[in-house]
Formats: structure tokens, sequence, C-alpha cells
């Protein structure tokens, strides 16, 4: 047939022709949040909305260690996030710890950093 | 200390399910599975402590990412273990009953549908296909013709380089259509879900078909070779095949007319 074959992605972590990483997290909550059939159980809460989840989500996949293997640091170059040392989206408590704790270095520096050009502009 | 009640978090609906199957998939939090059988059919349950999996905390967890990846995770895991072993109807996330006598209720009564849905998934199995921008610069000539100077040069420029990438991107949008129709003609049937963004698909290039097909497995050889040779169709397009998964987007039989086989060619 044709040359070009597509990569294909085994969910067992097992890869066909080319090397690739097991199911994603993404692919992953997507199904489980959006898809599957409904049951009305006893405890009804209602999902994040998958829109709102893919914001949250940037944090979550870079706590996934292939994020690093893969290569993902948007958060370095995300402009909403990289201009403050805070998350973008926190309405309740807690984001993951271990982002937290992957990024406060980082985050500690940036913020050292603006509050030194705060004092060069005042 | 009183204690804590203990609720049953659904993960799938099976026909039924062999002991020795159920004894070796670890549910929520590294815990066992059971079976709760009524109706003819099974749910296969973990114990959901209420502390954790009540109303109140699970709304709080829910927001904690962490938490969420876990719960999704291991749900995920059970539903693909008993796929594995035939069809399943897997439950959306946080299906969760105060006890198993109201799981029982819920097969009760819901009965002829997931017998029914269950019959139409056997032997099929749902293949993800993306579809995503083919890396390729956006070419664009130079030609800096004499009047205007530099800034309207460079203004110039980029709109032609814009125009460029919308075209792309049109042109793109209406390959990423042709994929999905020839899909659905090899498929049982085949959805068409929002693409994802570009960081949560985790590419760089952005995704312009995220969809899902349900295939017989007698037929997955001619469905792998039709991806190939699309893929092969359309340069402007890399097209990404994952799968087998539960059939995750075909319990719910679908009315969405609008993304299914919509068009004739």
């Amino acid at each position: 047939m044709t040359a070009a074959q597509p990569s294909v992605v085994q969910n067992s972590g097992q890869v066909l022709p080319a090397g690739h990483e097991p199911a994603n997290l993404g692919d992953i909550l997507e199904r489980v949040l959006d898809r599957g059939i409904v049951i009305a159980g006893d405890i009804r809460v209602s999902l994040l909305d998958i829109e709102l989840l893919t914001l949250k989500l940037r944090l979550v996949i870079a706590s996934v260690d292939t994020a690093r293997q893969i290569g993902i640091d948007w958060w370095e170059h995300d402009p909403w996030l990289s201009s403050r040392a805070r998350f973008p989206v926190e309405p309740g408590p807690r984001d993951p710890q271990e982002v937290d704790a992957e990024r406060r270095p980082r985050v500690a520096g940036r913020a050292r950093r603006d509050v030194e050009l705060e004092e060069w502009d005042g | 200390m009183a204690e804590v009640p203990v609720g049953a978090w659904l993960h799938a609906v099976v026909r039924d399910a062999d002991p020795a199957t159920l004894a070796a998939i670890r549910g929520m939090d590294g815990g066992p599975v059971r079976a709760v059988s009524a109706a003819g059919l099974v749910a296969v349950v973990s114990s959901a402590s209420l502390d954790e999996y009540g109303e109140e905390p699970l709304r709080r967890n829910l927001e904690d990412l962490a938490w969420l990846e876990r719960a999704a995770r291991a749900h995920h895991a059970v539903v693909e273990a008993l796929a594995r072993r035939g069809p399943v109807v897997p439950a959306r996330l946080a299906t969760v009953h105060s006890d198993d006598e109201r799981v029982a209720q819920s097969l009760d009564a819901r009965r002829d549908e997931l017998v029914h849905t269950l019959d139409r998934l056997t032997g099929r199995g749902e293949w993800g296909v993306k579809a995503y921008l083919a890396p390729g610069e956006v070419t664009v000539g130079t030609g800096t013709t004499g009047a205007g100077g530099v800034g309207t040069a460079y203004l110039r420029r980029r709109r032609a380089q814009l125009t460029a990438r919308e075209e792309r991107q049109q042109v793109a949008s209406a390959a990423a259509d042709a994929v999905h129709v020839a899909l659905c003609e090899v498929a049982v049937a085949g959805r068409r879900h929002a693409p994802q963004d570009r960081r949560l698909s985790g590419a760089s290039a952005p995704m312009v078909l995220n969809g899902a097909y349900l295939v017989d497995v007698a037929t997955l050889p001619s469905f792998t070779d039709m991806v190939g040779s699309l893929n092969g169709r359309h340069p402007g397009l890399h097209l990404e095949l994952t799968g087998p998964w539960p059939a995750y987007s075909f319990v719910v039989e679908g009315p969405e007319p609008a993304l299914t086989g919509r068009e004739p060619g």
C-alpha cells in the first residue's frame, strides 16, 4: 500500500511500529470524564467541564514524568503562568503538590527577579 | 469513633466476570474489585469509603488534579482489564452508589439498555484516530517591492503569512472531514470529538481531528490499512492511531447525527 504509516500507540504501552508513550493522561481523562455511560449514582457530583479541565490539566500533565521526557515545558513559555508566581486557575484549595514542588525553585527565582525589577522600576 | 460507611464505586457493567479475572484486577486505591450481580448482568465495583468518595469529599477531591489523575488511571485500568475479556460498558468517572443493593437496582432498572449495548459492542473495539496539522513552514515570498519602506513591507509579509496559514488550516480541516468520512465507511460507527487542546494532547502541532471509531475485530486490518493510506493521501495531515480502547465513545447509542457520515463525498 502506501509507504507512510501512522504511528500506532497501543494502550497496553506496547508500540507497534515506532516508539511512543503509552496511552496518555489527556486521552484517558477525556474518555472517563466525557464519555462512558451515565448511571445516576447516589452520590451526585458534577464533573469538571472538560474545557476548564484542559486549563487545569496543563498543571497535572506537567507532573507526569513523561512530560519532561517528551519535552513539555510550556509553563516556561506561557506568559500567563510565567508572568506571575501563581497558578492561573486556583479557585479552591490545592493544585498537585508534585507540580508545586517541581516549579517551586523556578518560581521562587522568578519571583525574586520580579521583585528586583520592581525595585528598579520604582 | 463511628464507622465510616462504605459505598460502591462503579467501574463497568459486563455480562459475566470470572472470579479469577476479578481477583487479578486492582481497583480504586489499589484495593480489590468485586462483582455485584443482578438481572443477569455483573457490575464491577470498588469499595469506596464515603469519607473520601462521599458527596462532599468527592467534590473537593475532583478539584484536586493529582487525586483526579490517580482516580482516572485506576478506573480506566479496571475498565481496560475487563475489556480484554469481552464487551464492557464503562461507567463515567465518579459513579458512586451508597451500597451494593443500590448498584443492583440500577442494573435492574437499565437491564434492557445495558444488554443491548453489550450485544452491540461484542467483537468490536474502539480505535482513536487523531489528525494533526503536518509540520510545514509557511513560506511566503519576501518580495520587497519598492514603495512603502520597511514597515509596510513587514506588514505585507505578515499578512501574507497569516493568509497562508489560514489557507493551510482550511485545507487541513477539509482533509480531516474526508478522513473521518472514509474511516466511518470501514468502521461500524464513528464519532468526532472536540480536538484536544495542544497542551492536553502534548503535541506540538494543532489537532484537526479527534475521532473515535467502533471497529469489528474482523475488519481491523482494513481499518488500519485505511488509516495508513489516508495518511499517505493527505500530506498536510499527520494521523495517529490509538487503541484498542474500551468502547467509551459508543456506550450511548449516538444521536450526534451532525458528526457521522454527514456528507456523501
